[in-house]
């Protein structure tokens, strides 16, 4: 009995000590975000304040639904570079179409189709025609791009109260009467979280989901299991581009205006949240929490920087070493995973 | 044993590639409650049959029939769902999820707020336990666990879809004795629940001991179905080549160690060479014209002193002498310029380059070696692949085919002639023999004892003692990482004594 007890212990013991290894690059994520928030605080005294939690949920909403977008196709080994377009493309179209007088809802359902359409396009041409994922996307990345310039390469500003407004009206929990420091938040912030849900449940309840992670694993061996390798695929690309619409209407919304050269370089932004987020890019490993804890890092990153004074410009350097010690840190934590 | 209807019935399954007729005509029946055995050379159509059977290739012509049912598949689905399933060679699981997870995908315990995972975890634990591995945690990653239990856990999941076929394509060839012993265990268990299990092995014993039917397939033709008991091996044998069981010359009966000429100074002498964590200071010496055979079980340190003595892992202690001059052969290009080569075990991966013909194959090396702006002359590169396709029996003899689309057997043959063309001195073997069809295995164990003929010196790693035994001048036995014993080949040396200098000896396990 008591031998028995002591396996049992020592195998919850072991299955935790794993745990934590697949997990650590995502728990250093949330580590570093603590660090940065008290860093800031501790130099410049605005970073616990509710206003700037509120700002930076409700100015990077966008972000982390891309991130949740993102998500899916790195799980499985893949990638989505045309998340970025879509938000362009996705956004002209909505604010053209608003700025002729078309109702907002009926805007944004047709931002949501051309969403679907791109994602269902990457799906043909990955599954069909045999691409690589980064080719495929890389091409309706530029055809989405494209279209977005042939549309209009003016800034185009939505009319004044158009419908947009009821994602981009902040909500105040506290008003707080000091200034810059209520507690709120808008429909997008709520979109955001709805996504996270989405993506969560997607992933973790749901056969689909666990598909998702057996691709990454192995896509032959899920083939050879009798899993639907064919359907997820196409799945995870309409999902994923689908969610880049939902994005832009949120980031459009709060802009208030849209230009075709909007979301340039965003699909690696959510790149970079997702593997700061502890998802491994050869897929497999990852989380769709651990997409929004990078998607914060990523965040914050840009109002630290400005308050240190360093130039604008600076913000991608420092994304990108925080992008090598991430990936370092999985390639350690991988190598220790092994040895075991 | 059983008079019943077969489960599956194949009949006259035609499947034609471009250019091909992979299969001709095949029939196969699998009866539930048996072991049948689909035996054959590579080549042979055994894996054609089975991915017929699979859903994996449409086939051509001919009918499948599974419990009276008519099947057309159309991929892998439909044939799980007519109740076939299959555990491959190389483990088809996902090694990034956890034993549990492995076993239910696809299957996973769904409630109404979706997946139910204590539900799932305790359904696998079920099948798990079904299957005698109740001491496996579900919830632990599928790569904590070996690859022989991975094999396992396969079996346990064709359980889960309810099978009434189990197909296991080579499940033995990386596992070790006991663990062969646990498959056993496991498909007996799996046979008597009425499954109709297909079986293929290239090993003959274990045909023996598990089969109870035989069907035997040449030249992707239909030969004979048999009783396994009512078959003598070498009718079995002869019936899978093609030639009388006498023809079969028996390659070097027994071989015994000549005498070393007290002048006589060995090609390579290593003292003390060893690497941390791959295996402990070794003392050895190679003589021209030697074969020394590395015996030892999985694990055990063979493969790695043979990686040392080529450089291919970088030696951290000892010396190396090649001739009687102090050499220091840190990686393999410094290896080839001293003229030793090194033939994986790992055929697929660190061997052939399966998008590369046979003839650029056998060229790579020597090219390699002479550096890639001296590129071999027409003529002599001709000569050279001419010269050892012929001499090593490549089939088929078309030095531009892709070499993935050659067999196992032939892939190993072009693999040799790839370092015969960089003339070595010393030849290391690792594993030459495995997962190859009996006529190959026979010309490749030809070649080495020619080869040492000739004057080279041929390092000869194998898990199948018999082999070693049978061709080895010099026999070094290795345990837990570390040479144990070098047995000087006699008629005193046999297989149990290298099984019983293992067995005895435990010194290694303190250190």
């Amino acid at each position: 009995m008591t031998s028995a007890s002591t396996t049992a212990v020592k195998k919850t013991a072991k299955k935790s000590r794993r745990l934590d290894a697949q997990m650590i690059p995502t728990i250093a994520a949330v580590v570093i975000f603590i660090l940065m928030l008290v860093m800031g605080q501790a130099l410049f005294g605005t970073y616990t304040r509710l206003g700037f939690f509120s700002s930076l949920f409700i100015d990077h909403a966008y972000l982390i639904i891309l991130a949740v977008a993102m998500t899916l196709p790195v799980l499985t080994g893949g990638i989505n570079l045309s998340v970025g377009a879509i938000v362009a493309i996705t956004a002209v179209v909505g604010v053209k179409m608003t700025m002729a007088g078309i109702p907002a809802p009926i805007a944004m359902i047709v931002m949501i189709l051309i969403g679907m359409a791109f994602g269902l396009l990457a799906g043909v041409l990955i599954e069909e025609f045999n691409m690589q994922p980064f080719i495929a996307t890389l091409a309706t990345m530029f055809l989405a791009r494209g279209i977005a310039s042939i549309i209009s390469t003016d800034s185009l500003v939505l009319p004044e109260d158009n419908n947009f407004d009821w994602v981009s009206a902040e909500i105040k929990i506290i008003d707080n009467p000091k200034i810059s420091n209520d507690l709120s938040f808008n429909m997008g912030v709520v979109i955001a979280v709805l996504v996270v849900i989405f993506g969560y449940i997607l992933l973790h309840k749901t056969r689909t989901g666990r598909t998702i992670y057996a691709i990454g694993g192995s896509r032959s061996s899920a083939e050879l299991m009798g899993l639907p390798v064919k359907r997820t695929q196409y799945l995870i690309y309409f999902i994923s581009t689908t969610l880049a619409a939902v994005a832009s209407i949120v980031y459009t919304a709060n802009i208030g205006s849209a230009k075709n050269t909007v979301g340039t370089g965003w699909e690696l932004d959510a790149v970079a949240a997702v593997v700061i987020g502890g998802t491994i890019v050869t897929g497999g490993f990852g989380y769709v929490l651990g997409s929004v804890v990078g998607a914060l890092v990523r965040s914050i990153i840009d109002p630290l920087t400005s308050d240190f004074g360093v130039p604008a410009e600076w913000t991608t350097i420092v994304v990108g070493l925080m992008i090598l010690v991430f990936v370092v840190l999985q390639r350690v934590v991988s190598a220790v995973g092994k040895k075991e | 044993m059983t008079q019943n209807e077969p489960i599956v019935v194949m009949k006259g399954i035609t499947i034609e590639f471009p250019g091909v007729k992979a299969l001709d005509g095949v029939d196969l029946r699998l009866y539930p409650g048996e072991v049948h055995a689909l035996m054959g050379e590579n080549g042979a159509g055994k894996s054609t049959m089975i991915k017929a059977l699979t859903g994996v290739y449409k086939i051509d012509a001919g009918s499948i029939t599974v419990e009276g049912k008519p099947q057309t598949f159309n991929g892998t689905g439909d044939a799980q769902n007519a109740g076939i399933a299959t555990v491959y060679q190389e483990v088809n699981l996902c090694t990034n999820l956890s034993i549990g997870e492995n076993v239910m995908l696809g299957h996973e315990v769904r409630g109404p707020l979706g997946i139910n995972w204590k539900k799932t975890h305790q359904e696998a634990r079920k099948y798990l336990d079904q299957m005698g591995l109740g001491h496996l945690d579900p919830h632990a990653p599928l790569n904590s666990i070996s690859i022989a239990m991975q094999q396992l856990v396969a079996i346990a999941r064709a359980m889960v879809i309810d099978a009434k076929v189990l197909i296991l394509d080579e499940p033995t060839s990386s596992l070790d004795a006991n663990e062969v012993q646990d498959l056993f265990a496991i498909m007996r268990k799996v046979r008597d629940s009425g499954v109709a299990i297909l079986f293929v092995s290239h090993f003959l014993d274990q045909i023996y001991e598990i089969t109870d039917r035989l069907t035997i397939l040449r030249n992707g033709q239909f030969i004979k179905e048999v009783m396994t008991k009512d078959t003598p091996r070498n009718e079995l044998i002869s019936m899978m080549i093609g030639k009388s069981a006498e023809e079969l010359s028996q390659i070097g009966a027994k071989k015994e160690r000549r005498a070393i000429g007290a002048d006589e100074k060995p090609i390579v002498s290593v003292k003390g060479l060893g690497r941390k964590g791959s295996i402990q200071p070794t003392d050895l010496d190679i003589y021209a014209g030697e074969v020394v055979g590395f015996a030892g079980l999985l694990g055990s340190g063979r493969t790695e002193l043979g990686r040392l003595l080529y450089g291919a892992d970088k030696p951290e202690t000892g010396t190396y002498k090649l001739n009687g001059n102090q050499v220091s052969i840190n990686d393999p290009h410094t290896a080839l310029k001293h003229r030793i080569a090194y033939s994986t075990e790992n055929r697929r991966d660190e061997g052939i380059i399966g998008d590369l013909t046979v003839r650029e194959n056998i060229l790579i090396a020597l090219q390699a070696i002479r550096g890639m702006f001296k590129p071999i002359p027409k003529k002599e590169a001709d000569e050279i692949v001419d010269k050892y396709m012929k001499e090593l029996n490549v089939r088929p003899a078309d030095p531009n085919k892709l070499i993935k689309n050659l067999s196992g057997g032939n892939q190993q043959k072009v693999l040799i002639a790839r370092w015969l063309a960089t003339h070595p001195e010393l030849l290391i073997l690792d594993e030459p023999t495995r997962g190859i069809d009996i006529g190959a295995k026979a010309e490749i164990q030809q070649a080495v004892l020619d080869l040492a003929e000739q004057g080279m010196g041929v390092v000869f790693i194998s898990s199948e003692l018999e082999e070693v035994v049978r061709l080895s001048d010099n026999i070094e036995v290795l345990k837990d990482r570390r040479k144990i014993a070098e047995l000087e080949n006699d008629a005193t040396v046999s297989q149990e004594t290298i099984v019983d200098t293992i067995a005895s000896n435990n010194a290694g396990k303190e250190a």
